[in-house]
């Protein structure tokens, strides 16, 4: 009913968001974001009380050498800071030969080989069906030495491997994603198959395949911290290590944890720019 | 133009072809001579679209043989594609490739397929815009053209291949009203300059002016084929009588 007071007319909602928020809206909003940090807080309180009552000593003023130390004027990296760089590495080599796996499996199943068919619907069904750790300790100990593989290439091939068959789900999608009207008008004009990919259907599964796959490469960088079990030299190990010598747990495993956060914060922030200026340019 | 015996470019021999138990074709005979443009009509589902579309092999048929320009297409056969560059093709929903300008979506063929420079492909696809009367949306993206400027350039980009023939798959029917005589004025065009055409369409209008053979469909037979003043006049079978009344009926 036109002109009843408090209930706002169609028309005064309008005007209100083209004002933008009124103070409630403000108070409101601010008011939740209170109610959120409050619940961090009290989680925070139950730890430090729990810790407390262990008789847990922080000690937070130890950890800086566990990232760099000066010297004579030299900084020198801590085991943290080295632990990361090695973690870093694992991944960006782990994850390159992953997508390559990935266009490789995905291409193999979608073709018109059976053996190219069997072959990769075995390794797919034999990975995704195995826990990591299993299949670690049978690349590590098992194929390694018959290969002559050391540790850290050891890890980065079971991770390669082991994401790599998520990649080729991921890939396989994008591709038949890509409308089959593509495919008939890169036919009609006489393409061949190498140049039907290359230039019509890749570039245009490319923007169904890229957030999934930054996924995967984020959850590529956590996965990595398992390989600590075979004692590459990466972030968890260097973690396991210094408990082993200063017994700070707690200070040290959410040190591990918050780095591992500002790797993959990171990433998916600078993705998630990549893919705007892409669309950007699209038109 | 007319030769005493003009060659044959498309030929259809006893072809059949079945999805499962359907039967989509049924003992197809066709013949399409150099320089003649046949339209194919019938109702939804006739087979006229799998008809054209088993020439460049789009859909492989399973009994028969077809031959184009004298070398048989099977769905075995290795070199598909080189065959594919003969024959041009014109689809319902355009299939322009939508990441490309329209100037890429023309020069890609002839780049790829027939090793052109990109300046000799840019001259071949501006002359051919020409043609179709876009000449100035080269630079712009399939999707900010309107269909029947799409359906132009996606004529033009076939033209390209500089094909022996032309396949036609009901270009009009996805377009609004407005934009179909744009479409069909090219398409005559192109029949006054000789070209060989097959086109499936409903299009009336347009197999009375340009057709030399219509060719009605149904159920995956060829039931019959006839000029199309005999056809739309006085057509000999039920089935076709009973389509052209629903046709002109409403």
């Amino acid at each position: 009913m036109p002109g009843r007071v408090g209930v706002p007319t169609p028309r005064e909602l309008r005007q209100r968001e083209q004002a933008g928020m009124d103070v409630r809206t403000i108070w409101r909003r601010f008011w939740q974001i209170v109610q959120a940090v409050l619940v961090y807080v009290v989680i925070g309180y139950l730890i430090w009380r729990g810790a407390a009552a262990m008789e847990y000593n922080w000690q937070w003023y130890r950890v800086e050498p566990f990232f760099y130390r000066v010297i004579d004027g030299e900084v020198i990296w801590g085991p943290l800071v080295r632990g990361l760089i090695q973690t870093l590495k694992l991944a960006v080599i782990a994850g390159v030969i992953a997508v390559l796996i990935g266009f490789v499996t995905a291409f193999a199943r979608l073709s018109q080989s059976i053996s190219g068919r069997i072959i990769a619907t075995c390794y797919l069904e034999a990975i995704r069906n195995t826990p990591l750790l299993v299949q670690l300790f049978l690349f590590y100990f098992v194929l390694a030495p018959i290969f002559g593989i050391d540790r850290f290439w050891s890890g980065i091939l079971c991770l390669a491997f082991f994401e790599g068959s998520f990649a080729a789900e991921i890939i396989r999608g994008g591709i038949q994603g890509v409308d089959r009207g593509q495919y008939e008008g890169a036919d009609a004009i006489g393409l061949s198959v190498v140049d039907k990919y290359r230039y019509i259907v890749i570039p245009q599964s490319l923007p169904l395949i890229l957030p999934p796959l930054t996924g995967l490469l984020i959850s590529l960088i956590k996965h990595s911290a398992i390989v600590s079990v075979i004692a590459v030299s990466e972030l968890t190990t260097a973690g396991l290590n210094l408990i082993a010598d200063t017994f700070m747990a707690f200070e040290v495993w959410f040190l591990v944890a918050g780095m591992y956060l500002a790797v993959t914060i990171t990433l998916s922030i600078g993705v998630s720019l990549f893919e705007r200026s892409l669309n950007k340019s699209k038109r | 133009m007319l030769d005493a015996t003009p060659r044959p470019l498309v030929q259809f021999r006893d072809v059949c072809k079945w999805y499962g138990d359907f039967s989509a074709l049924h003992d197809i005979n066709l013949t399409v001579h150099e320089g003649e443009k046949v339209v194919v009509c019938g109702p939804s589902g006739s087979g006229k679209s799998t008809m054209i579309r088993c020439i460049n092999q789009l859909e492989a048929h399973q009994v028969g043989t077809i031959m184009i320009d004298g070398e048989e297409v099977s769905p075995e056969m290795k070199n598909i594609e080189k065959i594919r560059r003969e024959v041009g093709m014109v689809f319902q929903n355009f299939n322009l490739f939508p990441h490309m300008t329209i100037l890429d979506n023309l020069t890609l063929g002839p780049i790829r397929n027939r090793g052109a420079s990109r300046a000799e492909a840019r001259e071949l696809a501006m002359h051919y815009l020409n043609r179709v009367h876009i000449a100035e949306q080269a630079d712009k993206y399939p999707t900010q053209l309107s269909g029947g400027q799409q359906q132009r350039v996606a004529i033009a980009r076939s033209l390209c291949m500089k094909p022996k023939v032309m396949l036609f798959d009901e270009p009009t029917s996805a377009l609004d009203p407005e934009m179909i005589a744009g479409v069909l004025d090219v398409m005559i065009e192109l029949a006054e300059e000789g070209m060989t055409m097959i086109v499936v369409t409903h299009e009336m209008g347009f197999a009375r002016k340009v057709a030399d053979r219509v060719v009605f469909m149904d159920e995956g037979e060829i039931i019959e084929v006839a000029e199309p003043e005999a056809f739309f006049s006085a057509p000999q079978s039920d089935r076709a009588q009973l389509f052209l009344s629903q046709l002109l009926g409403h």
